[in-house]
């Protein structure tokens, strides 16, 4: 046991024990406590095992960017993996585990990694990549999975809710430090609406963690007074807990609050976490700055750990790192660590300083000028550190600084670049203008006064400005310090991938010398950290290794999020059902109430089948396309898109839009259209029906209705805008179901009113305007997919279950069936009707056998890129008929189609089947195909070979219409 | 991002679906000697860095077509109109 509690100071609540285990093993902790304090304040250190080479490893900071000690938080659905024991606010009956080791965190067995190591070196991964393929697949990816995993995600569904919400504020300020609250305080006193977020628990920042003295008050009273004035203010909002995660166009804020993280479980009604998007008309980041660590050799064994992060444990937690400490840095701040330490009656053994003339006071410690540490030695603890001069020091815990790097993260985020001061050896936020502009230590002003200051001005943003109180600095100097390469052990740049020192030069020198490469070869700033502590040193390390400046090197790319976000944050409410609409038809009850099986179409739910006692979906499909085409049938087509167009130049429009011609078409009558895209190829198919001279009502497929409507208001405004037209979409309006059979005049004769069903008085492809029922209004066109004698009747929404009901109590006498999408499909398939399949967007009007529909006397869209030698070719694949030799046989979409003897491959490749379908009426499999110059090869016998299935059979080419190629049925 | 709408007003940029460059103009004519200006309208874009007129729908409002002026690198909104009249205002210039 090396760390401990201190026996006062600190914000923590001594009153308190909050009991929580780790690993299995009971300790008690404070409130106020972060899972990482309270561990440390039972002696635990270890906290975790590293990624590659499993070495034991404790927090090395004690905030948001901590690499290393990654846990498994909660049980069961509420399992959580990664999450930074440094951010986890301890609470009573909290469980965590540590992750990455095997078979315990004491003992693991990959730790024998590091004996390897050089087989683990810089491009490790792409390297193995290059043997060969057999003994990647069943030698190396199974072993690294099993020994270079992070934590495990639970498989249960989350129980708790997530949320999301909008705000909108004057500005919003980034942190509560120093900086954050003058620059709160000031637009608040302006009046504005003022948000200010902090990842932390509490609000006040470094102001927690350090010995401030701020206008003759400590910093930690001085920040109470402000925060407490704010929190009085109705136009400030206070959100600790919330991290800003992303900064986006238009300066939207992308922000996770943690609502109930810190508590066993959410309170009744509240969420686990809710999103936020904030809209800010000006926002302040005052992030504050990240220390950076040293690389020298073990600077990964547990004790070793930022100098800020020591100071934060003893004087916000009180928490000690160890007995015995020696700071290491190049900075002044190495000085305050080492009073800080000794005022809470630490031992500090020695101040060692990379610099030989700096004048930093001690506070009586003793002082090494101008040697390093070149390696800390312990396994799971630190024992001693070696320096370059040759000096062994006992020590239980290690505080390093090799400087400040201002979080620069968010003000990055929009394609600007950070820039380099060689004087203050830290990258410096770009000006991003006055919309988002960056205060404190974020903007390198490293003095608590120039915080104070700065914060002041950048939120008063050239308004009414406030008084900056005075206060006590600290010196700021700083030398470069980034590796030390006298070490012997292995010096991380990267703790949480395990890149190291000498990993960078490696690749500088393999060729990966971009910074962005070198990211990707070694993997420095990958996974969940994101570099947050590394990346400096090693573009600092590639700069040496290449002998470019630090500019010239550069950052590798600031992407959102600044911390890792859990999807049910993103995902919020929209889970399970409620993840999209559910749309049903108007005809839903009444399908319901027939006991129809429903499937999932986008949005809709459509009737399959309805099958009855005994039957399979098959066999119910079968059922009822045997009594459609025996007596009568109905069906729902509600689903089909129904746009309504109106006005002098409605038939015009319609001309622009198929390629074949409407304005022709007789009102009282339907006509099939086939639309194009502009680049030729066949877009949607429906019937049109003309209601009166400006009164169209046309059709698209269910799947394109929504696309449609918004090419043809495209089409109408952007590029036909002198035309007179108006569409609306009604599909939702309409019920619409299609009567089939040859008894359907008969059923549809007894609901109409004041009209004798002929041929003469609805003839094929009649689109008449009716009532039925006694008055209700009705469109009744005769429509054929199935190619039986047959109508489609449509009658506003609200009807519609009612109308299919009365349809069916008149079908009764002829045995009327009710048939699904199957039953559809099936007749679609006898009748040779195109359909998905084959509208599939790679197919040609004449491809569909429907090229003498495209009109060569007028404009509309397609009609020149239609022309092209490419889409006319003769030998494109053509939609035809196929069947099995051998009818007992089963042949099965997506099957390729292969002349006879060919074997399989691209270059054979004649075509494949696009849909196929039991027909009961030649009691055989058939189905469409798309076959190269397919229409000429009618009666030809191919192999359709299914490689997924894994079989092969004979099938012969034939007409695309399978029954009643006369088409007598849909006259009769 | 904010997109002013003619109709609706200012806007949040989720109501809206973009289509892309509203530079290229559809030919007039259907001469065959066309087909060069029909390949450049159908398949040929600018990428420009900086300012662009794109076509947006309100999908999710009055369903109006708009061209909506953004710079692409900062993505900043300039100001919208609605297809037609940017429709009209090309014409009248050419
Ligand atoms: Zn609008």
């Amino acid at each position: 046991m090396t760390s401990y509690r201190l026996g006062k100071g600190g914000l923590v609540d001594r009153s308190t024990a909050l009991r929580f285990t780790f690993d299995g093993a009971p300790h008690t902790g404070l409130e106020g406590d972060t899972l990482a304090s309270a561990l440390l304040a039972n002696g635990v250190t270890l906290m975790g095992r590293s990624f590659k080479y499993h070495r034991p490893r404790g927090p090395i900071t004690a905030g948001a960017a901590e690499p290393n000690a990654l846990v498994e938080l909660r049980e069961g659905a509420r399992k959580e993996a990664n999450t930074r024991a440094t951010m986890i606010e301890l609470h009573d009956g909290l469980v965590a585990r540590s992750q990455n080791n095997w078979p315990s965190l004491n003992f693991d067995i990959g730790a024998i990694n590091s004996l390897a190591s050089s087989m683990l070196v810089a491009g490790f991964y792409y390297k193995t990549f290059m043997w060969p393929k057999s003994f990647w697949e069943k030698i190396y990816e199974p072993i690294i999975r099993r020994a270079a995993g992070l934590g495990a995600a639970s498989k249960l569904p989350d129980p708790d809710k997530y949320e999301k919400s909008y705000a909108h504020c004057g500005v919003l300020v980034i942190g509560s430090g120093p900086a954050g609250l003058m620059a709160a305080l000031a637009a608040a006193r302006q009046g504005k609406r003022v948000i200010l977020a902090d990842e932390g628990s509490r609000l006040g920042g470094s102001l927690l963690n350090e010995q401030e003295e701020i206008a003759g008050q400590s910093g930690l009273d001085w920040s109470r007074s402000i925060i407490a004035e704010l929190a009085s203010m109705p136009n400030v909002t206070l959100m600790p807990r919330t991290t800003i995660i992303g900064w986006f166009d238009g300066n939207i804020f992308g922000a996770v609050e943690r609502v109930s993280d810190h508590l066993r479980v959410p309170d009744p009604y509240e969420p686990r976490q809710r999103y936020w998007k904030i809209h800010a008309g000006r926002a302040v980041l005052a992030a504050g700055a990240e220390e950076r660590p040293v690389a020298f050799g073990g600077n990964d064994v547990p004790g070793v750990m930022q100098a800020s992060a020591m100071r934060c444990y003893v004087n916000r937690y009180a928490v000690a790192a160890g007995r015995s400490v020696a700071v290491f840095g190049g900075n002044d701040s190495i000085y305050r660590t080492a009073r800080d330490l000794k005022s809470h009656g630490i031992h500090v053994e020695a101040i060692v300083d990379s610099r030989e003339d700096s004048r930093g006071d001690p506070g009586g410690v003793p002082v090494i000028r101008g040697a390093l540490v070149a390696d800390a030695v312990g396994g799971k603890a630190v024992k001693s550190v070696h320096l370059t001069d040759g000096t062994h020091i006992n020590c239980e815990a290690v505080a390093m600084s090799g400087g400040f790097s201002p979080i620069v993260n968010l003000a990055c985020q929009r394609g600007k670049k950070p820039v380099w001061d060689a004087k203050l050896l830290a990258f410096l936020p770009p000006d991003n203008g006055e919309a988002f502009t960056t205060a404190g230590a974020a903007a390198g002003r490293m003095l608590l006064s120039e915080c104070l200051a700065d914060g002041a001005a950048k939120g008063a943003a050239g308004g009414k400005p406030i008084d900056v109180p005075k206060c006590r600095d600290e010196a700021f100097a700083i030398a470069p310090l980034w590796w030390v390469k006298e070490s012997h052990g292995k010096a991380f740049i990267d703790y949480q991938n395990d890149a190291t020192a000498r990993d960078l030069p490696l690749a500088a020198r393999e060729g990966y010398s971009d910074v962005e490469l070198a990211k990707r070869y070694t993997t420095t700033g990958m996974a969940t950290d994101q570099g947050k502590l590394g990346n400096i040193n090693a573009i600092a390390i590639l700069a040496e290794a290449t002998g470019r400046t630090m500019d010239e090197v550069g950052t590798t790319t600031f992407r959102p999020f600044y911390t890792p976000v859990s999807f049910g944050a993103f995902a919020g409410p929209f889970t399970g059902h409620h993840f999209q609409p559910v749309r049903k038809t108007p005809l839903h009850d009444w399908a319901e109430e027939q006991g129809a099986v429903f499937v999932e179409t986008g949005l809709w739910m459509r009737s399959s089948w309805f099958p009855r006692e005994g039957e399979d979906w098959l066999a119910a499909a079968a059922r009822e396309v045997l009594t459609t085409r025996g007596a009568a049938g109905i069906c729902d087509v509600s689903t089909l898109g129904k746009i309504d167009v109106q006005g002098k130049d409605a038939g015009q429009f319609l001309d622009k839009l198929y390629c074949n011609t409407f304005s022709t078409l007789a009102v009282g009558k339907a006509r099939y259209g086939l639309m194009l895209r502009e680049d030729g190829i066949v877009y949607d198919d429906g019937t049109t029906s003309r209601l009166a001279e400006d009164h169209y009502v046309m059709t698209t497929t269910t799947a394109n209705a929504a696309k449609v409507m918004a090419q043809m208001e495209f089409a109408h405004q952007a590029l036909f805008p002198d035309l007179d037209v108006t569409c609306v979409s009604v599909t939702e309006q309409w019920a619409q179901m299609a009567v089939a059979g040859p008894k359907s005049r008969a059923t549809l004769q007894k609901l109409i009113d004041d009209l004798v069903m002929t041929d003469e008085t609805v003839p094929y492809m009649a689109a008449l305007e009716v009532t039925i029922m006694h008055g209700i209004p009705a469109r009744l066109f005769r429509l054929s997919f199935s190619g039986e004698h047959a109508y489609e009747l449509a009658v506003p929404a609200d009807y519609g279950s009612m109308v299919a009901r009365a349809v069916c109590q008149a079908g009764e006498e002829f045995g009327i069936t009710p048939y699904g999408v199957e039953a559809l499909s099936i007749m679609r398939i006898e009748k040779g009707h195109v359909a998905g399949g084959e509208l599939n967007g790679t197919t040609t009007a004449g491809d569909l056998g429907l090229g003498k529909m495209v009109s060569a006397r007028k404009d509309f869209i397609g009609r020149m890129m239609a022309q092209r030698e490419g889409l006319t070719d003769p030998n494109r694949q053509q939609v035809t008929g196929i069947r099995p030799v051998d009818p007992s046989h089963r042949i099965r979409a997506g099957a390729h189609l292969l002349k006879q003897g060919d074997k399989p491959s691209m270059a054979n490749d004649q075509g494949y089947i696009t849909g196929v379908a039991w027909s009961p009426m030649l009691n055989m499999w058939v189905g469409l195909a798309l076959l190269a110059n397919g229409r000429a090869r009618h009666g030809e016998i191919v192999q359709a070979w299914d490689g997924l299935r894994g079989h092969s059979v004979l099938a012969q080419i034939c007409d695309p219409v399978h029954f009643d190629k006369e088409n007598r049925r849909l006259h009769a | 991002m904010l997109i002013p709408c003619p109709h609706c007003g200012t806007r949040p940029v989720e109501e809206f679906t973009f289509l892309g460059d509203a530079a290229p103009t559809r030919p007039t004519t259907s001469d065959p000697s066309s087909m060069e200006a029909w390949y450049e309208y159908v398949y040929l874009r600018n990428n420009p860095r900086g300012p662009i007129d794109e076509y947006a729908h309100h999908s999710g409002g009055c369903r109006a077509w708009l061209v909506v002026q953004r710079n692409t690198e900062t993505h900043e909104v300039f100001g919208a109109v609605t297809a037609r009249d940017f429709s009209k205002a090309k014409d009248a210039k050419a």
